[in-house]
């Protein structure tokens, strides 16, 4: 008997086992040279892009990189007193080179960002270093400037020597890390982001339930409508996505107006007066009521893909065992669908996390979303490492809330399609 | 204690869909209390549209439906009281055995440890002990028609009805459970209204059997009745296998007619057929029609056999007779040494009692 003998030999005399593996291996190689292209087209275009976001918004080198010298001077200085003759030679002959170069504008700017009134001094010095005598900078600076006594302004440059800073993550939540290094919060006045990260959360929220309340019903009546309905009704629900973004927001602003065709026929019936025309465009409402239409059909698909499995008789049975009606739907058809609601919710939610357009466009000042702010940053104030690091907040968010849904419903419960 | 014998009633019930054409026509038909009656008929026939009527998931069109003397029509399903057992059994997936079975029991309110008293019991009645914990899914098909037995019967209903619950089984298995089905109905006693398109499954299980075809009861009687004496072509040729001869009644007198056929002519037993003239269908079935008969038979014509098909316990013979080249007979497989070869004439009799004239086709 072969299994005596303990090895099955193909005819050839190679152990089956081996001559097996051999075989899957070639198939290995197979599968994954078919999806080798894919994989590549992903890394290039998702992988290193986030990568590079991420090194863009820790990136710290520019000062680093414009005073060399006085970095590795500094090396040795504790930050308690002022810093001897070294520090101060150092800093001339690098800074000498800056003015040189005519780039110590942008070391002035780095600098005041760390501390308020550095601009000015640095400027004074690039004027007056032209006349420095060889030996005792340190005498030479101090006279320039009496500011240069003061032992804050070099810790402010010394705080600036690690290539790599989180201070852009701090920013983003409306933090700073102070003189002393501490993380604290920025005056009151000035925290934007954290009001605009809560209104981000809160809208994709209330657009993910919008969505599903309106959703739901749809689905379910696609899945039981006799087909020749059910179509027509799945193209009502799929026509929006053959309809440029663009359009669509362009159509809500002019229905949605103060001037607009829902408001016009608000005044008609009588429900508004004429001069008390409610807004509802370029607020929050907007945003709403357009990215709740939009993001529709990503909820409606994976709850009717689910829906559409649940075999009728198990409501059915559910009635018949005695079940009145709503009972059978929470306790039978409801639970069903739970797949498709995660499915929908966390697409809905995901996307509308990082909206950009329709809130841009219908949201005013007071519907925009902190993918606006990242916009804003990109292409107008050109910060493009506080924009990579919001940008990476961002999905950070996004990747805990699946964390989170995985670990309270589980990623194998959903059902796209 | 007697029994009830209109324990549930459809009184002149008719139910249409459309409004143009009547899946259920003029239907009348009373179920003893503890009986197993199925409903058996061709896909189509209505007997799926009785069965809904009587769960409540469809309301008659014309007519009433009194469950226990009182009408039903309505009542909604879930306060009818009647038990279910779905065609692909409707297990709810997402709840274990045990869910499944206290969900009735639960809507109920009854409390927790009576639940596991009752289920306990349903799941040894159908010899799932063990399983309480298993989803669904985890089941085999039969298993799963187990539990939606179980599921049905778990909450004393008076009625439980079964919308071919056997479908999609095994051959084996089905046989087996129809065994199974048969048993705990005997052992409970509950009213069982059973539809299939299964003859043999009909046959097998029921205490009587309402024959559906185009929305009408076409014969309601016990099995052994609906099988030997068929009131009409369309129940004899739905039961069991068939022989027919299509001719006219040329002489009627005593219990029995002559039909004239288009070659030759049978002696029947009049069922349908009144006077000389009328057209009709002889049916025999083939196991009353023997070779070479040794006692004295009334019919005996010759036949070329044409076809020999061995199935093992038995040997069919198909036979050009009287113009029928379709005369099927089913020879016992016995030590009797007959002379059953292709393209032989053999002689063929059967008695004038067991050729039933129906109504033509």
């Amino acid at each position: 008997m072969s299994s005596e003998t303990g090895k099955i030999l193909t005819t050839d005399g190679i152990p089956l086992e081996e001559s097996l593996k051999q075989a899957e291996k070639k198939n290995k190689i197979k599968a994954f040279l078919l999806v080798a292209p894919l994989l590549l087209f992903l890394i290039i275009t998702y992988m290193i892009p986030i990568g590079d976001m991420f090194s863009r918004s820790i990136d710290d080198k520019m000062v680093t990189n414009m005073l060399p010298k006085t970095y590795k001077a500094m090396e040795n200085w504790d930050g308690k007193e002022l810093p001897p003759e070294e520090v101060f030679e150092a800093f001339y002959l690098d800074y000498k080179i800056l003015v040189k170069n005519k780039t110590a504008g942008k070391l002035q700017t780095q600098l005041n960002y760390e501390k308020n009134g550095f601009k000015s001094v640095l400027k004074k010095l690039a004027r007056k270093q032209k006349k420095f005598e060889e030996g005792n900078y340190k005498e030479q600076i101090m006279k320039v400037h009496k500011r240069w006594r003061n032992v804050e302004y070099w810790r402010a440059i010394k705080r600036r020597a690690p290539s790599y800073t989180y201070s852009k993550y701090l920013k983003g939540v409306d933090m700073y890390s102070n003189e002393d290094g501490k993380i604290v919060q920025v005056s009151e006045d000035r925290r934007i982001h954290r009001i605009l990260w809560i209104r981000t959360v809160e809208v994709a929220f209330f657009v993910t339930l919008f969505c599903f309340l309106m959703a739901y019903p749809i689905a379910h009546l696609l899945a039981t409508l006799p087909m020749k309905y059910s179509n027509l009704l799945m193209i009502c629900v799929l026509l929006p996505f053959w309809t440029s973004l663009l359009v669509r927001t362009a159509s809500w602003m002019i229905l949605l107006q103060q001037q607009g065709i829902v408001n016009d026929f608000f005044v008609w019936t009588g429900l508004v007066a004429d001069d008390n025309r409610p807004e509802m465009m370029y607020n929050k409402t907007g945003t709403y009521v357009a990215m709740t239409q939009i993001l529709l059909p990503f909820m409606v698909l994976p709850l009717y893909s689910v829906m559409k499995t649940i075999s009728p008789s198990l409501m059915r049975a559910g009635k018949s065992l005695g079940a009145t009606p709503a009972v059978a739907f929470f306790k039978v058809y409801f639970p069903l669908t739970i797949p498709g609601i995660g499915a929908g919710c966390l697409l809905v939610f995901i996307l509308a996390i990082g909206y950009y357009i329709t809130p841009a466009l219908v949201g005013g000042a007071s519907g925009t979303l902190i993918s606006n702010q990242i916009a804003y940053h990109m292409k107008s104030t050109l910060d493009w490492s506080f924009a990579s690091a919001m940008g990476l907040m961002l999905l950070t968010g996004v990747l805990a809330i699946y964390w989170i849904y995985n670990k309270l419903v589980g990623v194998d419960n959903i059902k796209l399609g | 204690m007697s029994k009830k014998t209109d324990f549930v009633k459809f009184d002149k019930v008719d139910k249409s869909y459309d409004g143009k054409v009547l899946v259920v026509k003029d239907l009348n038909l009373d179920i003893e209390e503890g009986e197993f009656v199925t409903m058996l008929g061709p896909s189509g026939s209505g007997k799926t549209t009785c069965l809904m009527m009587l769960a409540g998931f469809e309301t008659p069109t014309n007519g009433e439906i009194f469950l226990d003397n009182n009408p039903i029509s309505n009542i909604p399903p879930h306060k009818r009281g009647i038990g279910m057992v779905f065609q692909n059994y409707a297990l709810f997936p997402h709840m274990t055995v045990f869910e499944n079975l206290a969900f009735p029991l639960k809507v109920r309110k009854i409390s927790q440890e009576d639940i596991e008293k009752k289920v306990d019991k349903a799941l040894a009645m159908v010899s799932l002990d063990g399983f309480a914990n298993r989803m669904p899914g985890q089941l085999s098909g039969g298993q799963q028609q187990r539990v939606a037995v179980a599921r049905a019967l778990v909450f004393d209903p008076a009625v439980v009805l079964m919308d071919e619950p056997l479908g999609a089984l095994d051959k084996n298995l089905r046989e087996s459970m129809q065994y199974e089905i048969k048993h705990i109905h005997e052992s409970i006693g509950v009213t069982v209204v059973y539809v299939t398109h299964d003859q043999g499954e009909a046959l097998t299980m029921s205490n009587r059997i309402a024959v559906f075809n185009d929305g009408k009861v076409q014969q309601l009687s016990s099995p052994d009745k609906l099988y030997e004496e068929p009131v009409n072509s369309f129940v004899a040729e739905f039961i069991g296998e068939n022989n027919t001869f299509g001719g006219e009644v040329s002489e009627i007198s005593n219990g029995t007619c002559k039909v004239k056929l288009e070659k030759g002519e049978i002696i029947a037993n009049p069922i349908s057929v009144k006077s000389v003239g009328e057209k009709t269908t002889v049916s025999i079935r083939p196991e009353r029609a023997l070779i070479n008969p040794k006692d004295k038979m009334d019919n005996n014509q010759k036949g070329k056999i044409e076809e020999v098909i061995y199935h093992g316990d038995h040997t069919r013979v198909r036979l050009n007779l009287l113009g029928n080249s379709e005369f099927i007979l089913k020879v016992p497989n016995s030590s009797q040494n007959l002379d059953i070869k292709l393209g032989n004439e053999i002689n063929i009799g059967w008695n004038s009692h067991d050729a039933r004239a129906l109504d033509p086709k």
